[in-house]
């Protein structure tokens, strides 16, 4: 069932991740302080950062010492990965309908 | 900016077990029964989402308050191989009317054996959608993302 390709849901679709990407939207953060807001240790913030950096979803820079990330600017990006997962979805919703006709009948 | 930004399209595939006639009147004319209720722009509560049958025809949902909002419109009506409809919701989840900032979304019903469809997604001309500026200079200038983010992290629920 599972035939639709793996694109935005593999970004957006884990729960932390789309944490991480909601606080970003609101301001740049470091690591530090992602890790500060959520229930996860910074190397797993770090990890999720580097999945949604080689996803083009976020980048970073250096300020003085630490490393501070941010959405990428390039907003089409991160809307494109939003409509990927809502497609994902939808994709999905439709094939349980239409392989079970009988439900479709309201 | 005119940077020649290309957003790659977004592309989807899946294999239905119904005869593509019922593959495209099930997206279509049954779009209502299988799109995510939680995906919609309105205020109010989506009560349906509706495709129109026909070339021309219009996409849109209505509330349970009984607005309306468009989504986009039927650009090529080719039952039961084709779908071609424009989506036109921008960065700010509204609508534009403009055609120039319209998105498009093909859909291809293609029998593989009896029985069988296999139905192909693409959602194309993504860099055309209006919000993609919008959403740089919101980024650049901090905030205003928040609420687009909320509405959709609500509405992904």
């Amino acid at each position: 069932m599972d035939t639709y390709e793996d694109g935005g849901l593999g970004l957006l679709g884990d729960p932390t991740r789309r944490a991480i990407f909601e606080l970003l939207a609101r301001r740049p953060c470091s690591v530090g302080e992602l890790a500060r807001q959520l229930p996860v240790s910074r190397p797993a913030v770090s990890q999720h950062l580097r999945v949604l950096k080689d996803g083009g979803l976020v980048v970073s820079r250096a300020e003085g010492t630490r490393r501070v990330y941010q959405l990428n600017p390039d907003g089409v990006s991160a809307l494109r990965a939003y409509l990927d997962r809502v497609w994902d979805e939808a994709l999905t919703a439709f094939q349980k309908t239409a392989d079970n006709p009988e439900q479709e009948q309201r | 900016m005119s940077s020649a930004s290309t957003v790659p399209d977004i592309s989807g595939k899946i294999t239905v077990s119904v005869p593509a006639e019922q593959a495209f009147q099930v997206f279509t004319s049954s779009f209502g029964t299988w799109w995510p209720r939680e995906y919609h722009i309105g205020q109010a509560e989506m009560a349906e989402a509706i495709l129109e049958p026909r070339e021309g025809g219009r996409w849109y949902e209505r509330g349970t308050d009984g607005s309306e909002c468009d989504w986009g419109r039927v650009l090529v009506w080719e039952p039961p191989q084709r779908l071609v409809v424009t989506w036109q919701i921008n960065g700010q989840w509204q609508y534009d009317p403009d055609p120039g900032h319209a998105s498009e979304i093909e859909v291809r019903f293609t029998a593989e054996g009896p029985g069988q469809t296999v139905v192909e997604l693409e959602h194309r001309l993504l860099d055309r959608l209006a919000g993609g500026e919008a959403i740089r200079g919101t980024i650049l200038g901090g905030g205003g993302w928040t609420a687009i983010l909320e509405q959709f992290a609500k509405a992904a629920q």
